[in-house]
């Protein structure tokens, strides 16, 4: 019953042919081989979340903007106007850790229930789930960008410069924190197909992540003066904010973009508040430096984890 | 030959929980618990598949044959062993398994398309005749939830037709679609094969995979137990089958209810002339008594059902102990060339096979005519 065969072949030869192999384990290598090769499908899954999201409503992307717009307005009523804390152009001190703020709870909390979200695709289409997580990133960044653009826009009219000199440390800044948010949102969306509550804790935690991370309140004013006095087993109980990873993001974001260290309160006593610490240029940097190192750690720690528990996937979904 | 798929030793196991606890209450109230069971869903599995080959692989509910498909597509990973791909490979589980429906169709054909691992360029490139193949030229900046099933299919088809894979895995997609649009997929397949493409095909359908594939491997729970040319597996997998049947108290009786043990000519050969009369002997041992139908096949040599006999006709019935079967047919109007013969009997409803036997002769056909295709039609013109 052997056919005739095509006299030739039209198709690559096949020993120049790339090799792939299926097996319980994979390289860190070849997951990022993988995912450079689907780089495509990553920007495509990109925009068409963004898509669907906006497709159906008149006002499309505006809605992107409403809601961190109303987180930062009622943050501003109520610590500004009803608390009175006196911080002279709190909104763009707001809008700097928003920013960073928003970026995390965004894509975080998407990539954790992303896999089981796409169960169709994972079950029936072999692609690098890692993908997966890795939109949430790119579509998390598309909002920060609109965001950044209306914080600028804002900084214009009220005649507000950042620190151009700093400015560049943002992008590494911003490196540091996609890396940060891919690892965590990457573990989490794998530990999500095993133990479906996952989400709802992340929702929980998250609440309590963001009072840990000084956005609405200064770390230097708050924190640092009232901790700095108390010592744990020989650590300033301030240091412990920098195991939050987010915490140094939002001081840099802070600093380039509110510039001032010390302001005269808006209160009637006009008193000095010190909103930034007085660290110098090169220690914001190296500060941001490390973070990109740890968040590169975290990644591959997270591609490994991850890579370990996806071989079920599809039968676990 | 260097192989195209190389599967070693791949086994996999599932793990089936029973109460399945997935929230983290239940993990922490009831640490170490839930009850679960291994399922060897595939046994040391290997085989290998070279350039230009086009394997079949068959096997009946549950004997792994999807999951064999969806470790070498990647979907699934094995739990120990290793399948080695070389080239590119368009994996079809699903049609539209990609699909987002809220997005247009030109949306998804690039959305889908890159997830089978198309580049933006090409698919700008192959973006016309995917269109043109699905006739949806109307409705492609539609969204995909306002499509009928039919047309969802037809995107899904093209995209999935117009991927350009040095390796295609099917998974009985074709059985979906009306007749024109199988035919469509049918032909598409067959273009392939002669492009020199690698094509790996799971279906149920036997004589689809009799019809498309040089090879078949067959799969019976978990462990691959003949490969081989398509007709010798397709033998190999309805023996089993008619083994393994299930016998319920009352139908007892009938399963495996004769041996068919010589099939003959009262003139010994199997070579005739076309039109010409062929008769056949057919000797069977009968278990017990039972009524049924005779049936037979004529498959040609590139695997394509010439005919089947209608198997609610001719009706035989037996008493235990030895049996002649004489068939006549008296007219042969087949044409050049060698025909396969399957026969065996069914019973009263047509379905359940009661004795089979795969290519028990061949029969030669001389056709010193000119006409052409399977089939010498008797005609008769005149003129007035």
């Amino acid at each position: 019953m052997i056919k005739e065969e095509a006299p030739f072949s039209l198709r690559t030869p096949v020993d120049e042919r790339p090799v792939r192999i299926v097996s319980a384990q994979q390289s860190v290598v070849s997951q990022f081989k993988s995912i450079w090769e689907t780089r495509e499908l990553l920007r495509h899954l990109v925009f068409s979340e963004i898509k669907i999201k906006y497709k159906a409503s008149k006002l499309g992307v505006v809605w992107s903007m409403f809601n961190p717009a109303l987180t930062l307005a009622i943050y501003y009523l109520v610590f500004h106007i009803i608390v009175n804390n006196g911080v002279p152009q709190f909104v763009i001190f707001l809008s700097a850790g928003l920013l960073v703020w928003n970026f995390v709870i965004n894509s975080v909390s998407t990539s954790t229930g992303i896999v089981v979200d796409r169960a169709g695709i994972v079950k029936k289409v072999a692609f690098p789930r890692e993908i997966l997580a890795f939109s949430t990133i790119g579509t998390s960044l598309v909002y920060f960008g609109i965001q950044l653009g209306v914080t600028a826009l804002y900084m214009i009219i009220v005649h507000q410069a950042p620190i151009w000199s700093m400015l560049w440390i943002l992008p590494i800044s911003l490196l540091a924190l996609c890396l940060i948010c891919g690892a965590i949102g990457l573990f989490l969306s794998a530990v999500n197909v095993y133990m479906r509550d996952t989400r709802h804790f992340v929702d929980v935690f998250l609440m309590l992540w963001f009072w840990l991370t000084p956005i609405v309140y200064s770390y230097q004013h708050t924190v640092a003066t009232k901790l700095h006095s108390h010592i744990l087993l020989g650590i300033h109980l301030n240091d412990i904010f920098f195991i939050n990873p987010v915490t140094p993001i939002v001081m840099t974001f802070q600093k380039v973009l509110y510039a001032h260290a010390y302001v005269r309160a808006t209160t009637p006593d006009h008193s000095v508040l010190n909103m930034l610490p007085n660290w110098s240029e090169g220690s914001y940097v190296t500060m941001n430096l490390i973070l990109v190192g740890v968040g590169a750690a975290a990644l591959l720690a997270a591609l490994k984890i991850f890579g370990r528990l996806e071989g079920n996937f599809a039968e676990e979904l | 030959m260097t192989a195209v798929i190389e599967v070693s030793d791949v086994n996999k196991r599932f793990r089936i929980h029973h109460e399945r606890s997935k929230s983290l209450k239940e993990r922490i109230i009831h640490p170490g618990q839930g009850s679960y069971s291994d399922v060897q869903a595939l046994r040391d599995v290997n085989f290998s598949v070279g350039t230009q080959e086009t394997v079949g692989i068959i096997g009946r509910n549950g004997s792994g044959k999807s999951t064999l498909l969806k470790c070498i597509c990647g979907v699934l990973k094995p739990t120990s062993g290793q399948i080695l791909i070389r080239g590119t490979l368009a994996g079809l589980l699903e049609l539209g398994a990609g699909f987002q429906h809220e997005l247009s169709g030109r949306d998804n054909v690039y959305l889908s398309g890159s997830m089978l691992g198309l580049s933006t360029k090409t698919i700008d490139r192959l973006f016309d005749s995917i269109v043109e193949f699905s006739e949806l030229e109307k409705f492609i900046d539609t969204e995909v939830k306002f499509y009928s099933s039919g047309m969802y299919l037809r995107l899904a088809f093209s995209v999935a037709v117009n991927v350009d894979p040095d390796i295609l895995v099917i998974d009985e997609i074709l059985a979906v679609g009306d007749e024109r649009f199988a035919t469509k997929c049918i032909d598409r397949i067959g273009q392939f094969q002669k492009e020199g493409r690698t094509i790996l095909l799971v279906s149920h359908s036997a004589d689809m995979i009799r019809g498309l594939c040089h090879r078949a491997v067959v799969l019976d729970q978990g462990q691959v137990i003949a490969d081989g040319p398509t007709g010798e597996s397709i033998r190999v997998f309805r023996e089993r089958m008619l083994a393994d049947t299930p016998k319920p108290i009352e139908e007892a009786a009938s399963a495996g209810s004769a041996t068919i043990e010589a099939v003959t000519t009262p003139s010994g050969r199997f070579n005739i002339l076309s039109g010409q009369r062929l008769q056949l002997n057919v000797d069977l041992v009968a278990h017990h008594g039972f009524d049924g139908h005779f049936m037979m096949e004529m498959f040609s040599t590139e695997g394509k059902l010439v005919t089947r006999t209608d198997p609610m006709m001719n009706s035989v019935s037996f008493t235990p102990g030895p049996h002649r079967i004489t068939v006549d047919l008296p007219e042969v109007p087949l044409t050049d060339g060698d025909y396969d013969i399957n026969l065996g009997l069914v019973g009263p409803d047509g379905y359940e096979v009661l004795a089979w036997r795969e290519q028990v002769a061949k029969l030669q056909v001389t056709y010193n005519g000119r006409g052409a295709g399977w089939m010498a039609m008797p005609i008769e013109v005149s003129v007035n």
